[in-house]
């Protein structure tokens, strides 16, 4: 028995196949607009992975420090520490700028960390080239999306860094790269005001008679001193002892600190429920609309191969074919072509996901739902063609 | 029946079919999370390192002279500038007298009646010796009476206590007169040792309080480095070791140096060691007072011990240790780490031997279920 499909997709095999590729290209772009979800949904997760905490311990009533900004003392880890079944507590700063390098700009998240031995939360927990920052001031490691080089010195501020290692998908929830700086430095990145507003308040301070008073000389430099500190920090990443439920030391915390305190569930749906909960949704609805107009141009797709042979269905009916030899040639056409079209989707997605600037992410489990989603909407589209060739007229075959 | 044609087309449809299935497992299989995580391995060499300290710290003067008045008053005149050379004993400014010359007067004239009142008592006492040496003879002969002796004894002895006054009364006026004229001195604002005027706070005119400074005047042979050290890596702080010294405005110029003590006081607030640093050179030109400086202090070089980078190193279920590949499978090993460098190398004290291979950089998170690949440079990140 001969496979009238096969025969009939070698009879036109460069047709098929070319509108297998135009079909592929129209299911990779499917694909990769689920990897662009998908790629967003994990740079929230793997920014919260990569802090390597358990708990969030954040200024009380905030929900920060991505969503809200959060401000504590620098201290409080120490109370933190002497918490029962805390590994360790370790201070952090966020800070979304504008990084200096060779003339140009880089957007990113400047991540204040605590020296401490390599694993200490908030620290990148792996590199793919360098070092950990081992001086306490000066130096960073930058994420290799932002393009730094090892060696290379970068302006934050009014300071240069130096580039000592390079870490991977080490992203904000919005993607930009993470540059990671000493804690001191950090702050002092965050809080510091520039030259002129320093020179600006202490011009102020000096007019302002309650500050520089003449019996007491000294107190305009201690006011001024005291306001060009900053010994605050945006979060507290409280490393737990393993085998211990987060949400019992979150509750002693918050109970005897009076601080707000996240687990990783709730830090997880803060982040996506209201830091990325929109753009998400965007993409998301963005996604299904691109489905069903792939779905929809698949149909028509069948549909008007099918039309193309309605002479020769109509051939095949006057010779007394079977209606079911009919509509499995059809059904299988369509699903090779549903086929070639994912294998060739899955391949351009592939290829073309490392060029997108953000992270974009093919999950195999994506792939295998899009395989049978596309078989599901070839074989549905090929009932239609069938209908329309089962209801043709043999007598088409001769007639005009 | 021609068959070659439909071999043809049949060769020709799988020679697009093949390549295309081959591509897509390949895809598969080397892409997303199915892919091997790409890892470069390092083998633990036993190295002599040389820790060394990180600080950064501001340039001081070691003797700093806050030149002031010690009571309130008005600067009358200032005669140096900030930058001014001065020499130890030199005369800066001086305060306003007020009232102070014309008191000294008044008290010389104090001290010149108190004198003329001596001579005065000493002209009494003089007549009253010889008034009662007189009596004394007369009423030896009897030609007076004894009550006029007595009398005159009396007087003497009056004359003898206000002569004493006197005298007292003199050096008194003439403390109170050098006491004053101390005072003036004291207006004077004088340099204590030779230096350099950092700098001037107040002009003639101004009135200051008691003890604020009017000018201040540093020791300039006496630079040195405060210099604050995180004291999470601050261990093997100690005096005399050698110190790299580079300032802000001198980037790249490396100044040598010494740690001249570890201050026993740490900064509780910013968690840091405090720490002088001295110039080997005073640096020319000076630096000025408040510079940045970064600071590495060199520690003793230590004998040779199994070494790795500290990006091998990874903190799992509360334990620190290496991936290490052992025929494709990962595992993790608990190490105990030793002393660490600047440049990223750490002592490895157990856990670890010579010639081991241990996971330094990968791609991702590694996990004990990770398939690796091992490269030597991690794609895109290798220069």
């Amino acid at each position: 028995m001969i496979s009238l499909a096969g025969r009939d997709i070698l009879h036109s095999w460069g047709k098929f196949v070319f509108t297998g590729v135009g079909l592929g290209l129209l299911i990779g772009v499917t694909l990769s607009m689920a990897g662009i979800y998908r790629g967003m949904v994990d740079d929230a997760q793997v920014m919260l992975d990569n802090t390597g905490a358990d708990l969030w311990v954040v200024q009380q009533g905030t929900q920060g420090p991505y969503a809200e900004s959060s401000s504590l003392y620098d201290d409080l880890y120490r109370s933190l520490l002497n918490m029962p079944d805390v590994e360790y507590a370790a201070n952090v700063t966020y800070l979304i700028m504008q990084v200096g390098h060779g003339g140009q700009d880089v957007s990113a998240m400047v991540v204040g960390v605590t020296a401490g031995k390599p694993g200490t939360p908030g620290q990148p927990r792996y590199l793919v080239a360098g070092r950990h920052i081992t001086r306490s001031h000066y130096e960073a490691i930058a994420d290799i999306s932002s393009g730094f080089q090892l060696g290379e010195r970068i302006r934050i501020r009014r300071n240069f860094y130096t580039v000592v290692g390079l870490s991977k998908r080490t992203v904000s929830y919005n993607g930009d790269p993470m540059v990671f700086i000493p804690l001191k430095d950090a702050q002092e990145a965050q809080f510091l005001k520039d030259n002129d507003a320093l020179v600006q308040q202490r011009r102020r301070n000096a007019e302002n008679p309650d500050f520089n008073r003449s019996g007491i000389p000294d107190l305009l430099a201690v006011v001024n001193a005291s306001q060009s500190t900053n010994t605050a920090v945006n979060a507290v990443l409280v490393k737990l002892k393993p085998g211990t439920l987060p949400e019992d030391v979150a509750e002693t915390i918050r109970r005897w600190t009076r601080l707000q305190v996240y687990t990783r569930a709730q830090m997880e749906s803060i982040l996506m429920d209201k830091v990325i909960d929109k753009s998400a949704r965007q993409i998301a609805l963005f996604l299904v609309i691109l489905s069903i107009v792939s779905a929809a141009i698949v149909a028509f797709i069948i549909y008007t191969l099918t039309l193309g042979k309605i002479r020769e269905i109509a051939v095949l009916k006057l010779i007394g074919t079977k209606n079911r030899t009919i509509a499995g040639m059809i059904m299988q056409q369509s699903l090779a072509l549903g086929v070639i079209g994912f294998v060739v989707g899955k391949i351009t997605a592939t290829f073309w996901v490392p060029i997108f600037p953000k992270y974009v992410l093919l999950m195999p489990l994506d792939s295998i739902a899009g395989f049978f989603a596309v078989l599901a909407i070839c074989a549905l589209a090929s009932l239609v063609a069938i209908r329309m060739a089962l209801k043709v007229d043999p007598a088409d075959a001769i007639g005009g | 029946m021609n068959r070659m044609p439909l071999q043809k087309r049949t060769l020709a449809l799988l020679a697009v079919i093949v390549p295309l299935l081959v591509l897509f497992v390949y895809v598969a299989l080397r892409s997303g999370p199915l892919a091997p995580v790409t890892v470069t391995v390092a083998e633990v060499k036993s190295k002599s390192i040389a820790p060394a300290l990180f600080g950064i710290g501001t340039v001081e003067a070691r003797y700093t002279y806050k030149i002031g008045p010690t009571i309130a008053g008005r600067v009358q005149r200032l005669e140096v500038h900030a930058g001014d050379q001065v020499k130890g004993g030199q005369v800066l400014g001086e305060m306003e007298p007020v009232d102070l010359d014309d008191r000294v007067r008044s008290q010389e004239s104090a001290f010149k009646r108190a004198e003329a009142a001596l001579r005065e008592a000493k002209a009494r006492q003089v007549y009253a010796k010889t008034q009662l040496h007189r009596y004394e003879q007369l009423f030896a002969v009897r030609s007076t009476s004894e009550e006029i002796v007595a009398t005159k004894r009396q007087e003497l002895q009056i004359a003898d206590a206000v002569l004493t006054v006197a005298h007292e009364d003199v050096a008194r006026a003439r403390s109170d007169r050098e006491a004053l004229v101390t005072q003036r001195g004291n207006l004077r604002l004088i340099a204590p040792a030779d230096g350099l005027v950092s700098s001037r706070d107040a002009d003639p005119g101004t009135t200051v309080v008691a003890g604020q400074a009017v000018v201040e005047v540093i020791d300039p042979e006496s630079l040195w480095l405060n210099v604050r050290f995180d004291q999470i890596s601050a261990a093997g702080l100690a005096a005399g070791l050698p110190a790299r010294i580079v300032l802000r405005s001198r980037n790249g110029h490396v100044l040598a140096g010494r740690l001249l003590r570890v201050e026993p006081k740490a900064d509780a607030v910013t968690e840091e060691m405090l720490a002088k640093v001295s110039f080997d050179l005073p640096p020319d030109p000076l630096p000025p007072l408040g510079e940045l400086a970064e600071v590495t202090v060199d520690l003793p070089v230590l004998p040779a011990a199994p070494v790795i980078p500290n990006a091998a190193i990874h903190r799992e279920n509360g334990q620190v240790g290496v991936w290490q590949a052992m025929d494709g499978d990962l595992y993790f090993t608990p190490v105990k780490l030793g002393v660490a460098d600047l440049d990223g190398q750490v002592q490895i004290r157990e856990g670890l031997k010579d010639g081991d291979q241990v996971v330094v950089y990968s791609e991702k998170a590694l996990t004990t279920r990770s398939r690796i690949h091992v490269v030597e440079h991690i794609p895109g990140a290798a220069r």
